[in-house]
């Protein structure tokens, strides 16, 4: 070994990182040699055989691009103009007053993750002293981007475990409770982890606590499509805030929806009070940016751009979220029927029916979720979420088999 | 309805895409733009290689959209690791080299940053005078303390050595350091190789720590191999590096953002450590990298004949500015200037630091439409054949006199 030139290394006291809760499941899985094996774990669409899926719309896009042969100069930092327009769109609807009057900034950004970084950099560099409500549960990689980018966060209550459903008091209780002025982050449908969404009736309540207490509401929307099916019903939540007036964060991601996960395709929009406040706030975002990346990567933006931008393929691609939505629904249903049969408890698993998108939280606790890990080689997170995107009717049966065992005879 | 956001500034205009939107906006036919920092060829036109075309037919519609794993593909680090360490590195063998694929460069630096603020709090950075922008931005953003080194001699318009070496000689033990490893930007002047091995040297004294920010390997002097000697020679005399490299120019990948930072560490089990705690800094920032750009980097690469094709290409790249530098400077010298233009044949990349001031820089605008950055930086890229003697003679106008 070639001497070093320093006594010690620089990096002896660099500890190794504890693995991703969630990415680090695909690679447990993929370790796994069992024929068994099932990977519920991280929130990727599969086809009825287990596959992944490259949607249609985007291998056409895809090929179109190739044959223009266009150039791959940099974006601007704030990404692809067309995308931008794009993705404000389909967010708010083409014909909505904020986007007529200007009032949106628009950034791409590298998918969800990246779209909710700069918002939190943005808060944190402009309301030091703010804090952001995020739910219990929550996607976990929203504490560690609220912690990078150091920004307070406290947690509102959301899911209970009793009827395996919404604690709506207990959110709106803690969401009226929190300081003046905070951030509250919303899931905008299918929440992540628990599929449980607010109906609209507690949506309107939940938007009157906000406008109340004056905080600012900042939405994750990471399954625009993949909840209804529809990607105009999916944005419910989104518009009825913006409807109200009220100024408004909203991180986009199309990993799911458009299948671009490795792509890293998404946005940060800001619904501003006026035209010139949101260049503003655009301009500052931008600030953010260029440090980080100075400007998005392009291919993603392009496939979304050329979808959304094509009457044609728009139309295509809602027929195949439809088709992506569905599948899920009916493994839901069947998963829920072999669950209804299988267990002679008595226990109620209607729960799953009504849990929406991608997830289904199980209820099993940490000791039952090993459980499936371990005896039945089901690979999922350890705070019983289970994505139902991974799973085939199938195995249906063998998956309700492994729930039942775990719940009723593990601790 | 009051805004939340009355308090929020509008940030200052970028004075580079300054440049361009005025160039855009002037409807004169000579107009010039020799402020762009992206390749153009002989007719201007933004270039994609014709690997990059072939790579791209290759993987059209043959891979999934799946996420890569967290510290991206593994391929592309793979080869990333070869082109900068050598491709029999031992370092490379013996898993010795901690690397993720990043954002392009910017991200590379920006993971290196934030891995000093979380890992090494005590530390600060050197950057050098002048350097790209972004590069304050960035370890500004990371919370890392800056100060600056001695770099560019205006006088001369070349380096300011032993400046330089004071400054190295002053810093505390154990400083870390960032250097451009070829082709620096904005001055394009980089140290001999004599002067690296005594920079090497005394950083072997002082215990100081190199970050390599390559940029430009293979677009400097058109042989990847002699652009990475820097970095070599610092490997060789037992250093611990970091480095940044970026697939922006050198393949023409821009907008892609293709990558990689890569940390050389003790022994396999701290690079693994190391690796693990970058990608833990990436999760929260945007959970992994950008398929694409990585697929073209690693099939190009890891072909040999992609491979040739590529190193043909990048020469093709390099030469077409070195003789455009060349062509700039006999210009001025055939049209009589009494200035000395050696400078501009003897720095390297993209990037000229023509020592023109402000003054004069807005003359070249408001009289000759050409545009660049008032620094009196001329991005060669944009000087073609059927341009430079246009721009010889305005260069000569305004500094005529001095």
């Amino acid at each position: 070994m070639m001497a070093l030139a320093v006594d010690v290394s620089r990096f002896e006291g660099v500890p190794m990182a504890p693995p991703d809760p969630i990415l680090g499941v695909s690679e447990a899985f993929k370790a796994d040699k069992n024929d068994l094996k099932l990977n519920l774990g991280v929130g990727a669409y599969r086809t009825e055989e287990l596959q992944p899926y490259v949607l249609n719309v985007v291998k056409k896009a895809e090929n179109l691009m190739l044959e223009k042969g266009e150039n791959k100069e940099y974006l601007p930092i704030e990404g692809l103009a067309a995308f931008n327009k794009a993705t404000a769109e389909l967010l708010l609807g083409a014909d909505n007053p904020v986007i007529k009057q200007g009032l949106v900034a628009t950034l791409q950004a590298l998918s969800g993750t990246g779209s909710l970084r700069l918002a939190a950099a943005f808060i944190q560099r402009y309301f030091p002293e703010a804090k952001v409500l995020i739910s219990s549960p929550t996607w976990g990689n929203h504490k560690n981007i609220f912690n990078d980018a150091r920004v307070p966060w406290s947690e509102y209550r959301y899911y209970d475990p009793k009827t395996v459903g919404l604690d709506f008091e207990g959110m709106i209780a803690d969401i009226e409770a929190a300081p003046e002025g905070s951030f509250v982050l919303l899931h905008g449908c299918a929440h992540n982890p628990t599929g449980i969404d607010p109906t609209p009736e507690q949506w309107e309540k939940i938007a009157d606590v906000i406008q109340e207490k004056k905080h600012t509401p900042f939405f994750d929307v990471a399954y625009q499509g993949f909840a209804s099916g529809s990607l105009d019903e999916d944005a419910f939540s989104v518009r009825l805030f913006v409807k109200r007036g009220m100024e408004v964060f909203v991180a986009q991601s199309y990993s799911k929806n458009l299948g671009l996960y490795a792509e890293r395709v998404g946005a940060i929009n800001v619904v501003c009070s006026s035209p010139e406040v949101a260049d503003r706030v655009k301009s500052q975002l931008k600030r953010l940016a260029r440090p980080m990346y100075s400007n998005p990567p392009i291919h993603g933006a392009k496939i979304v751009a050329n979808v959304v931008g094509d009457p044609t393929m728009f139309g295509e691609w809602k027929q195949e979220m439809e088709q992506m939505a569905g599948r899920i629904k009916n493994v839901r249903q069947k998963l829920y029927d072999s669950l209804s049969a299988k267990d002679k408890s008595g226990k109620d698993w209607s729960f799953i029916l009504r849990q929406i998108g991608m997830f289904s939280y199980t209820g099993l606790n940490k000791a039952q979720s090993d459980n499936m890990t371990d005896k039945w080689h089901v690979y999922m997170t350890k705070d019983g979420r289970i994505s139902l995107a991974g799973l085939s009717l199938a195995k249906c049966d063998y998956l309700a088999d492994a729930i039942i065992d775990s719940f009723h005879n593990v601790n | 309805m009051a805004s939340w956001f009355g308090h929020v500034e509008p940030a200052p205009k970028d004075p580079i895409l300054g440049v361009t939107e005025a160039f855009l906006a002037d409807p004169s036919p000579d107009k010039v733009n020799v402020g762009v920092g992206a390749y153009r060829d002989d007719n201007g036109q933004p270039v994609v290689l014709e690997c990059v075309r072939e790579a791209e037919r290759r993987i059209a519609g043959s891979m999934n959209m799946e996420y890569l794993p967290m510290g991206g593909s593994v391929k592309m680090i793979d080869e990333s690791l070869k082109l900068a360490y050598g491709e029999d590195s031992d370092f490379i063998k013996d898993k010795r080299i901690a690397a993720v694929q990043a954002l392009s460069g910017t991200g590379a630096c920006r993971l290196f940053a934030d891995f000093q603020k979380r890992f090494l709090p005590d530390t600060q950075i050197y950057i050098p005078t002048p350097t790209w922008a972004n590069h304050h931005n960035i370890w500004r953003d990371a919370h890392v303390p800056q100060r600056t080194f001695t770099y560019y001699h205006p006088e001369s318009r070349g380096l300011d050595f032993s400046g330089l070496m004071d400054d190295i000689k002053n810093a505390p033990d154990g400083s870390f350091f960032l250097l451009h490893a070829c082709a620096h930007n904005p001055t394009g002047v980089d140290p001999s190789e004599e002067q690296w091995r005594e920079i090497s040297h005394q950083f072997k004294v002082k215990k100081h720590f190199p970050f390599f920010d390559m940029a430009y390997q293979g677009f400097a002097s058109g042989d990847p191999e002699r652009d990475a000697k820097a970095i070599h020679i610092f490997l060789e005399d037992g250093h611990q590096v970091g480095c940044a490299q970026s697939y922006a120019k050198n393949l023409g990948l821009y907008g892609q953002r293709a990558g990689c930072l890569s940390v050389l560490c003790d022994d396999e089990m701290q690079a693994v450590a190391v690796k693990s705690q970058l990608q833990q800094l990436a999760r929260p920032m945007y959970s992994n990298p950008p398929l694409h750009g990585a697929l073209i980097v690693s099939t190009i690469l890891s072909d040999p004949e992609l491979k040739t094709l590529w190193l043909k290409e990048v020469k093709g790249m390099a030469d077409r500015i070195i003789g455009m530098r060349k062509a700039l400077k006999e210009n001025l010298e055939e049209l009589g200037s009494p200035l000395s233009w050696e400078h501009i044949t003897n720095q390297i990349g993209m990037f000229c630091y023509s020592g023109m001031t402000p003054e004069q820089v807005d003359r070249l605008t408001k009289e000759f439409h050409i545009y660049m950055t008032r620094n009196g930086r001329i991005s060669m890229a944009g000087v073609t054949t059927g341009n430079v003697a246009y721009l010889a003679n305005a260069i000569h106008e305004v500094t005529k006199s001095n």
